[in-house]
């Protein structure tokens, strides 16, 4: 690092870390342990101070993989003269690890993610083994991102682990969580900024504790470019130690000297790391590629794996999704086994399993499991005819691991998600029984009974879908359902769950399941009679947690809607020109190539569960292979969207005379837009904004869009469906999803040049497109500038949308899923802003305006409330 | 000035007016009575039920030749010893698996070990209430050990687990507990991490209810090299079991008083607690056998109490009473040495100390 600054800072080395280091990983997994020691000792030889050692890897067993290292490692003076940071997020493993030093150790983590007692029990265990600990800032509601967060969890668990525990001072390790900044998402912009902070602080009112942080995940962003990478370690140490930041993971190759970084690079790194420009992360993503090396291989064909035995040709292609030989392999398991079922119980479940751990593990990735899944389901396919003879011979059936009923829920279209959890789960054997989308609960139930289902999945992806679910869950109390009742979808949240589902029934587990790689192990210890009593207690108990401490912190308070209103953005400059025309205009025919080239291929990404960023994710270290193959897939299909214009997109947009009244925008129609107006207290000069701002309050106009890639996009999913082809037809889904983005932000730029004209001579990027580097906004209903779906009722209607053929359903979500809709506002002022938790004065307010009674706008406005609004009807 | 508990607050007050003493050797003194085979049996253990030898299982004497072990209680006690040790060095069904002693039988042991320790200790402080004596439990190190390998050709063999030496300490501690020992004495460890079990096991049973007694930690150094056998240098070894917060560390056995005095020196830098030493009467001869006479031992111990770097002394392999006496006469009125809070700092170890300020 530098001269000055590196005195007190301790350096852990993570080279004998599986999760840190590919090599230690191989090694480990191979059983070649005298290869992992050398590696441990020339980590020593390099000047580490402590290594961590971690075993979390899937395919390992991680207590026998601990002991095993730790004991060889204990025979070399060379490596066994230097602490052990045993490394894990498995308690078993890590006590383990602890029964094998003769030294003091360093147990990284514990956390009070499961709840001061567990926490209070390891913490004893581990003063008893005589450990030092790192603790995590990780509580029962989850791992802490902001300052204050941060500094609360530590200060309770120091306070816990000095006072209740008699734990030394000295001997607690902090980690305040470093994460991620130059994400592109706002919020993660003063990640680096908060740890900074925060470390200060906890320094200070936790005296003789020290700081801690894996020092990688900041610049994570970045992946695939090194100096980058090594600038933005060097930096944030550079500021991070002087607070008091004494330890840390960092591979010392990974670090530049700060004097010596590039001065150009250096600056836009610290505007980053310190967050001192709101455009830090453009500056740094503009010279970012400046900097980069070569990087890139050459993959090449190597079809050695044919002269594998079956079985072990079977698992080589559900891993890597090879469907050429799957019939012939299949057929010559078949031949060679009693009974055709055999075949899917032996060799193809062991490939599966394999793929399950894999996943499990983090070494496979969702669009890779699909593919698996394609590959299973083409040789049970084949299979099929030869069970269903037997089956009229024998005159058998045969059981399944467990029914799942899965649907979306009334009032909702989404189903990405919960089609991608189908597939995994039906990967791992469960029969899966898929209700579609918009599905009522009572036939949901119904459902249930018919199918004798295990277990109930719920998805939704639109804020009203929350309620549906808290109706299904009564709905199970009153009829005495018991299963297990499994919540997920983009809107949904463990809290959601605890606060609201959880306590609707008494009679059964109700789980909420963060992502489909989760699913799995939720639904197979739900089955599990050992497994699921203390799993569905833990859970109870956690959401009891989660429950009393969302009582327990009273709500951020707001300003009066009054001083919100004093407070109101006050437009400089008058009303942005008229657009050529009002009234309504309905466009069809368009150019697909030209759509294409608007789409945002980051989310479609992440819509895969893959993390990064477009194009950089297809080089990343972790997901790059993943992504560049799903990338290779993805550009196949979408030649054939091009040339065979698969989707009919249409779009609708209208314009009207248009003036602000209040927290209104009302039209020369005679209708209204109602708005809904920040009640934050700002420590900025910043306003607090309604959408009505932006409008002038006389002689203004205000547009208005619905676009569609249109239903075919389903409809061929469907098909992909039927042939078993559940990889396409996910992917059709997310790319019609994309196009009806891309629709949006062509038509948007179509209305800024032409039919608005507003910003005529404006030059774009695509990348600027997608960072909406433009004038004016395009804020939808439901979405944070204006949380209240209620509203696309009337910009329908003005829309006459269900002209090109979109609806909405009661919960207000749009007819064909690949949809979008929302306003256009011109003015040069406007901006996108979160409207954030409001008080019980505005939503009377704003339900007068609306002319709808308070409990209902309670209702649709149930997750921006920063009040208790009691018990709330359902529909 | 009865009950255990008063008898602890003695101790504690004792060891700040002056240095306190510990017995001496009691492998040579039972060599010297001559005992036979039959004398270790007793009536309990018969052949038919405990083969092999029993002849050298000097703890089992505690069940068998009782008046034996008081014996040398007495006479370490009337040479001026204020602390002696139970007859429990090898009392743990690891060590006793050598003469294929059963569990109740290691816990017999260490329940008489203690109550004749105790009773002796008693006797000696109603006679002589000034000079308050009191019973460690001696607590040996195992021929297994946890941080060596059993097998050349396979570094990461071990003859036993963490959780099989956890489960022996634990249940050599409980029954020395219930039989009335004052303080521990975890001895001549040769492996920290062996220590550390026994240390979970005093943890956890106090945790759970036990009574909370002194722990003294007394390690080997094995040979010039400076270090445990398992490996650790002297702060390495403090580091790793100073969670203990033990009432005594310190060294004993190997090494005679002139060897060891280094090591003492720097225990006594860096430790926040009573330090403590008990060498051999210097190393053995040809034959085996010590012959460091008493004036020289005290000779060498009375001049690290003069230069305040001990707070307890005593004697192990080949020391007698009369080595006892000529310490305990030798350190008389020198002012003991006084423990000084060390500065908060995270010390962690391997083989070598690691440290970071706070």
């Amino acid at each position: 690092m530098t001269s000055q600054k590196s005195s007190s800072f301790v350096n852990i080395g993570e080279r004998t870390n599986v999760t840190g280091s590919a090599r230690f990983r191989k090694l480990i997994t191979a059983g070649d342990y005298p290869a992992a020691v050398e590696v441990a000792r020339q980590q020593v030889e390099n000047g580490a101070q402590i290594i961590d050692v971690n075993m979390d890897e899937g395919m390992l067993d991680g207590a026998l993989a601990m002991t095993t290292f730790l004991n060889l490692i204990a025979a070399e003076p060379d490596i066994a003269r230097v602490p052990v940071m045993i490394d894990s997020s498995k308690w078993d493993v890590i006590e383990a690890g602890l029964k094998c030093v003769q030294g003091k150790a360093v147990v990284n983590s514990i956390s009070m993610k499961e709840g001061e007692d567990q926490f209070r029990e390891q913490a004893r265990k581990c003063l008893s083994y005589g450990a030092a600990v790192v603790v995590m800032a990780f509580d029962e509601v989850g791992q802490a991102d902001t300052a204050p967060r941060k500094i609360e969890i530590c200060q309770r668990a120091f306070k816990i682990l000095t006072e209740d525990v008699g734990f030394p001072a000295s001997d607690i390790i902090f980690d305040p969580n470093v994460f991620a900044v130059a994400t592109g998402i706002e919020e993660h912009d003063n990640y680096a900024v908060d740890f900074i902070e925060a470390t200060k602080i906890i320094r200070e009112t936790c005296p003789g504790c020290h700081i801690s942080g894996g020092l990688s995940n900041v610049s994570f962003s970045f992946r695939g470019n090194e100096p980058v990478r090594r600038a933005m370690h060097s930096v944030f140490l550079y500021h991070a130690i002087p607070a008091g930041m004494d330890m840390g993971i960092v591979n010392a190759g990974q670090l530049d000297i700060y004097d010596e970084i590039e001065p150009k690079l250096r600056e836009a790194v610290e505007d980053v790391i310190l967050n001192r420009t709101p455009d830090g992360t453009e500056n740094l993503i503009a010279i970012a590629e400046g900097f980069k090396g070569q990087k890139g291989k050459v993959q090449e064909k190597d079809l050695r794996w044919r002269e594998l035995p079956v079985a072990k040709r079977l698992e080589h292609a559900l891993v890597n999704g090879i469907t050429k030989y799957i019939v012939e392999d299949t057929e010559e398991a078949r031949a060679a086994s009693k009974r055709p079922l055999h075949v899917i119980e032996g060799p193809l479940m062991d490939g599966m399993n394999v793929v399950g751990d894999l996943f499990g593990s983090g070494k496979m990735f969702l669009p890779q499991v699909v593919k698996s899944a394609r590959v299973m389901k083409a040789a049970v396919a084949y299979l099929d005819p030869f069970m269903e003879a037997e089956k009229v011979l024998l005159g058998t059936t045969d059981e399944t691991k467990g029914t799942v009923l899965m649907a979306t829920v009334k009032g909702d279209v989404h189903d990405i998600g919960k089609n991608i959890v189908g597939v995994v789960l039906a990967c791992n054997g469960y029969e899966i029984v898929d209700m579609g989308v918009m599905i009522p609960a009572e036939d949901i139930l119904d459902k249930a009974v018919e199918v004798g289902a295990d277990i109930i999945g719920l998805s939704g992806l639109i804020t009203p879908s929350l309620d549906e679910m808290v109706y299904v869950a009564r709905e199970m109390q009153r009829r005495g359902m018991t299963q297990p009742l499994l919540i997920g979808g983009a809107t949904t949240s463990p809290a959601h769950t605890a606060v609201k589902i959880d306590p609707s029934r008494d009679n059964g587990p109700t789980v909420h399941v963060t992502d489909a790689s989760r699913a799995v192990g939720v639904v197979s210890t739900l089955l599990s009679d050992e497994d699921r009593p203390l799993f569905v207690e833990t859970t109870k108990a956690k959401y009891q947690r989660m429950r009393e401490a969302r009582a327990g912190g009273p709500p951020k308070k707001r300003h009066p809607i009054a001083t919100a209103r004093q407070l109101s953005h006050k437009i400089e400059s008058g009303p942005v020109p008229a657009p050529s025309f009002t009234g309504t205009k309905v466009f069809e025919d368009f150019d697909l190539s030209v759509v294409a080239r608007y789409i945002d291929w980051t989310p479609y990404f992440s819509s895969w569960n893959l993390a990064g960023r477009f194009p950089q994710i297809l080089e990343d270290d972790i997901v790059g292979e993943a992504a560049s193959d799903l990338w290779r897939d993805t550009q196949a299909m979408m030649q054939q969207i091009l040339g065979q214009d698969w989707f009919k997109p249409k779009a609708v947009i209208g314009f009207w005379g248009a003036h602000r009244q209040g927290d209104d925008i009302k039209l020369d129609t005679g209708d209204t837009f109602h708005t809904l107006r920040q009640q934050m207290m700002k420590d900025n000069s910043r306003g607090n904004f309604a959408l009505s701002d932006f409008v002038a309050e006389v002689g203004d106009h205000i547009g208005g869009f619905a676009v569609t890639s249109g239903p075919q996009a389903d409809e061929i999913a469907k098909e992909f469906e039927a042939k078993g082809d559940d990889y396409s037809a996910i992917m059709v889904k997310s790319l019609g999803d994309r196009f009806a983005e891309a629709m949006a932000e062509y038509m948007h730029a179509q209305v800024r040049q032409e039919l608005w004209g507003y910003a005529a001579d404006e030059a774009l990027s695509e990348a600027d497109l997608i960072k909406e580097a433009y004038q004016g906004i395009r804020p939808a209903p439901g979405y944070p500038c204006q949380p209240d779906h209620t509203e696309k009722e009337t910009l329908f209607r003005l829309l006459d949308a269900g002209r090109i053929g979109m609806e909405l359903t009661s919960s207000f979500a749009m007819t064909p899923a690949s949809s979008v809709s929302g306003l256009y506002i011109a003015h040069p002022e406007s901006a996108y802003f979160a409207v954030g938790r409001i008080e019980r004065d505005q939503v009377e307010d704003y339900a007068k305006r609306k002319g709808m009674e308070v409990r209902v706008a309670e209702r649709w406005l149930g997750p921006i409330l920063n009040y208790d609004p009691g018990e709330l009807e359902l529909v | 000035m009865n009950t255990r508990n008063d008898r602890i607050t003695a101790l504690h007050a004792t060891a700040k007016e002056r240095i306190l003493i510990l017995d001496g050797s009691w492998g040579v003194m039972f060599q010297r009575m001559g005992l036979e085979e039959a004398d270790y049996r007793g009536d309990r253990f018969d052949t038919g039920a405990y083969p092999g030898q029993m002849k050298g299982n000097n703890d089992i004497l505690c069940l068998t030749r009782p008046e034996r072990v008081s014996e040398l209680h007495d006479a370490y006690f009337g040479a001026g010893a204020d602390i002696s040790e139970t007859n429990t060095f090898s009392a743990t069904t690891i060590a006793q698996d050598d003469y294929n002693l059963d569990l109740q039988s290691v816990i017999d042991i260490n329940l008489e070990g203690a109550r004749l320790a105790r009773e002796a200790a008693d006797r000696w402080t109603a006679k002589e209430p000034h000079k308050p004596r009191f019973a460690a439990g001696s607590i040996g190190p195992l021929n297994k050990m946890l941080s060596m390998s059993s097998d050349v050709n396979d570094p990461g063999a071990r003859e036993v687990t963490f959780d099989q030496v956890y489960e022996a300490y634990r249940q050599q501690i409980k029954a020395l507990n219930e039989g009335g020992v004052h303080l521990y004495l975890i001895e001549t460890i040769t492996d920290t991490l062996n220590c550390k079990a026994a240390i979970k096991a005093i943890m956890d049973l106090e945790a759970e209810g036990m009574e909370k007694l002194p722990i003294w930690i007394s390690g080997t150094i094995t040979d010039r090299s400076g270090r445990t056998l398992s490996g650790q240098t002297v702060e390495a070894f403090w580091h790793s079991v100073r969670h203990a917060k033990p009432f005594a560390i310190g060294f004993n056995c190997a090494l005679g008083a002139d060897l060891m005095r280094p090591h003492i020196a720097a225990l006594s830098r860096t430790a926040d607690t009573l330090v403590a030493a008990y060498p051999n009467a210097g190393l053995p001869n040809e034959m085996g056998q010590y012959d460091e006479e008493p004036a020289e031992t005290s000779n060498s111990v009375s001049g690290w109490a003069k230069d305040g770097i001990v707070n307890i002394l005593g004697g192990c392999c080949g020391t007698t009473p009369d080595h006892i006496r000529a310490i305990a006469n030798s350190v008389e009125g020198i002012a003991p040495r006084k423990p000084e809070a060390q500065p908060e700092r995270m010390r962690l170890a391997g083989l070598e100390p690691f440290e970071l300020a706070g």
